[in-house]
């Protein structure tokens, strides 16, 4: 078992990725995601962000104090650890210059900027693969790059909608509900993380880089919907809300309030049910037809079914619960509450959590990368970038720029 | 056809259910030849259940029909299939012969298991010293939950994420998301953790061990709202459709049955633009609506009146309008709006295949579009044993007359 290797500490092995070199000029949440997993990996990421007010999400919390505060957000400090920053505006030719200087030593520029907007600049693979015949061009969009709908305006809700994730969630007699936390956007960034390694892969035996095209709507969409699609081909059943309840096989399937919170329940198999009866006592409903049918209990009489049970859970708090059915091996656990999260002992136990300080937002504990290799650890080499904290030491150090040059560029609003 | 790129390499799968077969028809779809173990000592669970027609449902939950569901046809599309009872000692024998002509091995196994059956890491780095072996556990290879017995909602609700999922105006949480989520998140890690050790082993010639929690994995998208009940010390909630950044923010009702269109409005021009697709109403000109701050704070009413204006047209229709206004709409679509959507039919986000059981099957596509070298279905999942001969046969050269023993003593099987 191998931890997470964080700044203290020495950083002698290489990650997965080591050598692999990404300018990602993300925003919010899909592309800075897909920059964050593979730097976590080993790679080394440059973020470029606009100068003045940078990533979208320094706008977005949440943040320590009721005022936001640029260098404080918690969602710009979570999805950007481990990345270099700087301040750049490749619409202005000086800016265009600097970052084709930068494509010239990279292997990937990703990038979830409006399509339209690389189209105009030059910016996308067909421009820049003639100068970059090796460069993988990792373009997120809400929709794609091909399609009717490619320049369509779409965030997260949009594309929560369109990825069928947003029409099952909610009660059936009410509006649907988008999935909280843009999760449409986290797993679209790590499927594009996925894709863009099959094309670093791919390149040892082509020796040529390609577009990798990933439309964040269609990553949910296709990989949620591996019931739903069948569902209707066969059935005609186009979709459904079932509110606490998952609407497609065996009871129990629910999330069930109890003294002190919720429980989900989920026990398909046979011997999960019994051994979780047996723990009701001995009830006169367990002889009843209606109630010995799961897939009706479930897909029928759902409210019906769920009363029967439910007392058994008011009766009891989450940690007596868990401690019951871990130990009659029942797959039924607390719906955990963020706080309790951060406590948890199964993530403590395994070092999940790190403390990270930033020198302006100061330390708090992060939950960890999700990989654990046992040759090429994923290390924590440094926070989230301050907005330009970078430029000294990529625009000088690295391309040349002199002094003046930078001070020139910084009055002109390029960096 | 172009170059698959993960041609080159073997992948041993012994996933079940969701995310350890999605993991591994990743990597199919983009070309490694990946070879499903499975027996019918103990079959998938995703061979048991309804099946896609005729109505013997009991006998499907018995087993009957294996080669008739749904989900596994997605789920493990573009793989060769195998039957081997790794009980016996034959049979073990040659899951071990397989592996060591392999790049790579995946499961979603019990913690444990692989230990039990001489197939963990250490076992398998003298089969094959460069054998990348990725390990998918519901919660991980240790600590006090290790042995829970874990489905996509369990983990949904260990992470956190299940308990932010509700309505903002009701305390009754809804939880569920109709979707295998988790496994979802899970697949696709497990698929990323493969292609990033064998992008290192492409360099040193060394293998390795990775292990991809589900849980784990769950909760690093989460991340934000972990570090916001630090922040605030406030513990997040459901929010419903409400989001402090936008404003409207939701998804409204449209002409028909259960109809509805997201509509996210973050920038000013984004609100004169909804503004003047609406006509300019006399409300939207009110002072309770002037800001950005100000739309947030009377969100609910102004839910109300956009969504006494939605109600009246079609979600498609609204769609076009808005966004023509540059406004960002989206229908909230069902599995049939996607599947008839001219946008997501040109992105080939469904694909179907010819199977021999069930004739031509619909399957979810490959999600992302190389321009190189692209994936895709190229055929079925592989019946129960379908590809015995020509793996056990052909590929580990084990003779036609062992292979007919081993049939009679189901150590294939």
């Amino acid at each position: 078992m191998t931890g997470v290797a964080l700044p203290s500490e020495t950083n002698a092995v290489p990650g997965a990725l080591d050598g692999v070199r990404v300018i990602e000029w993300g925003s919010f949440v899909s592309a800075p995601w897909c920059g964050r997993l593979l730097a976590d990996m080993g790679a080394e990421v440059i973020k470029l962000e606009p100068p003045g007010q940078g990533d979208a999400s320094r706008r977005s919390g949440p943040f320590p104090s009721p005022a936001p505060d640029p260098e404080r957000s918690g969602l710009f400090l979570y999805v950007n650890i481990n990345k270099q920053g700087i301040t750049l505006d490749p619409s202005q030719a000086a800016g265009r210059e600097i970052l084709e200087r930068l494509l010239d030593s990279a292997d990937v520029f990703l990038e979830n900027q409006p399509v339209s907007l690389t189209r105009e600049l030059g910016l996308e693979y067909e421009a820049l693969k003639e100068r970059h015949p090796r460069l993988i061009v990792t373009s997120l969009s809400p929709y794609g790059r091909s399609g009717p709908y490619q320049d369509y305006r779409g965030y997260d809700l949009t594309v929560n909608a369109a990825s069928g994730l947003s029409f099952g969630t909610g009660h059936p007699h009410r509006e649907p509900l988008t999935t909280p936390l843009y999760q449409a956007n986290f797993l679209a960034g790590a499927g594009a993380a996925f894709a863009t390694t099959v094309a670093l892969l791919a390149r040892d035996f082509t020796g040529r880089g390609q577009l990798v095209d990933v439309a964040e709507s269609q990553v949910g969409g296709v990989l949620l919907s591996g019931y739903h699609l069948p569902t209707f081909i066969y059935r005609g059943v186009a979709g459904w809300r079932a509110g606490n309840r998952m609407h497609l096989g065996l009871f129990p399937n629910c999330v069930l309030p109890c003294k002190d919170g919720y429980i989900c329940i989920d026990a398909p198999q046979l011997e999960q049910y019994q051994r979780f009866l047996a723990l009701l006592g001995d009830q006169a409903w367990f002889q009843e037809p209606r109630y010995r049918d799961r897939r009706a209990m479930s897909e029928q009489y759902p409210d019906e079914a769920e009363a029967l049970i439910a007392p058994w859970f008011m009766q009891r708090t989450k940690q007596e619960i868990l401690q019951i059915c871990v130990e009659h091996r029942i797959p039924c656990v607390p719906v955990r509450t963020f706080d309790e999260v951060l406590e948890e002992p199964q993530l403590e136990s395994r070092s999940y959590f790190h403390t990270l300080d930033h020198p302006e937002a100061g330390p708090w504990q992060y939950p960890g990368p999700p990989f654990r290799y046992s040759a090429t650890p994923c290390r924590i080499i440094r926070p989230a970038p301050t907005l330009g904290q970078h430029n000294d030491e990529v625009l000088v150090h690295e391309l040349g720029l002199t002094g003046e040059r930078l001070a020139v560029l910084s009055r002109e609003g390029v960096i | 056809m172009s170059f698959l790129p993960l041609s080159p390499f073997r992948v041993v799968d012994f996933g079940t259910a969701w995310a350890g077969p999605m993991a591994a028809s990743l990597l199919a779809d983009l070309g490694a030849q990946v070879i499903k173990v499975e027996s019918r000592v103990r079959m998938d669970g995703l061979r048991l259940g309804r099946p896609l027609v005729g109505e013997d449902i009991a006998g499907g939950d018995r087993g009957l029909w294996p080669e008739l569901q749904p989900a596994f046809h997605s789920l493990n599309r573009n793989k060769l299939g195998i039957t081997l009872d790794m009980k016996t000692a034959d049979g073990l024998r040659l899951v071990r012969e397989l592996i060591a002509c392999s790049d790579v091995v995946t499961n979603n196994f019990s913690p444990g298991v692989l230990e039990r059956l001489g197939l963990d890491y250490p076992q398998l780095r003298k089969l094959r010293p460069d054998i990348i072996l990725v390990s998918m556990p519901a919660v991980g290879e240790t600590g006090p939950l290790r042995d829970t017995l874990a489905y996509a909602p369990i983990i949904q609700a260990l992470s956190g994420l299940m308990g932010v999922v509700g309505y903002q105006d009701e305390d009754r949480l809804v939880g569920e998301l109709q979707a295998p989520w988790s496994d979802a998140v899970a697949g696709v890690h497990g698929a990323l953790a493969a292609v990033a050790a064998l992008w290192r082993r492409q360099r040193t010639g060394q293998g390795q061990f990775v292990e991809v929690s589900q849980l784990e994995a769950t909760a690093a998208s989460l991340g934000q709202a972990m570090l916001g009940f630090q922040m605030t010390g406030v513990v997040p909630r459901p929010q419903g459709n409400f989001d402090p950044a936008f404003a409207p923010h939701g998804n409204y009702p449209c002409a028909g049955d259960d109809k509805w269109v997201a509509i996210a409005v973050a920038t000013e021009n984004e609100w004169r633009g909804l503004c003047r697709a609406m006509g300019n109403p006399g409300w939207a000109a009110s002072p309770e609506f002037r800001s950005h701050a100000d739309r947030v704070q009377n969100h609910a009413e102004l839910d109300n009146y956009l969504a006494s204006w939605t109600s009246q047209m079609e979600a498609g229709e609204l769609t076009q309008l808005l966004q023509r206004h540059g406004v960002a709409a989206m229908p909230v679509m069902n599995i049939e709006d996607q599947f008839l959507d001219p946008h997501w039919q040109q992105r080939q986000a469904f694909a179907d295949v010819e199977h021999p059981r069930a004739g031509a099957v619909w399957l979810y596509g490959t999600p992302w579009l190389f321009s190189n070298t692209p994936g895709g279905v190229r055929t079925p999942a592989p019946l129960l044993g379908q590809h015995n001969a020509l793996v056990l046969g052909e590929l580990l050269g084990v003779p036609e007359d062992e292979l007919a023993r081993l049939a009679a003593e189901q150590v294939i099987y």
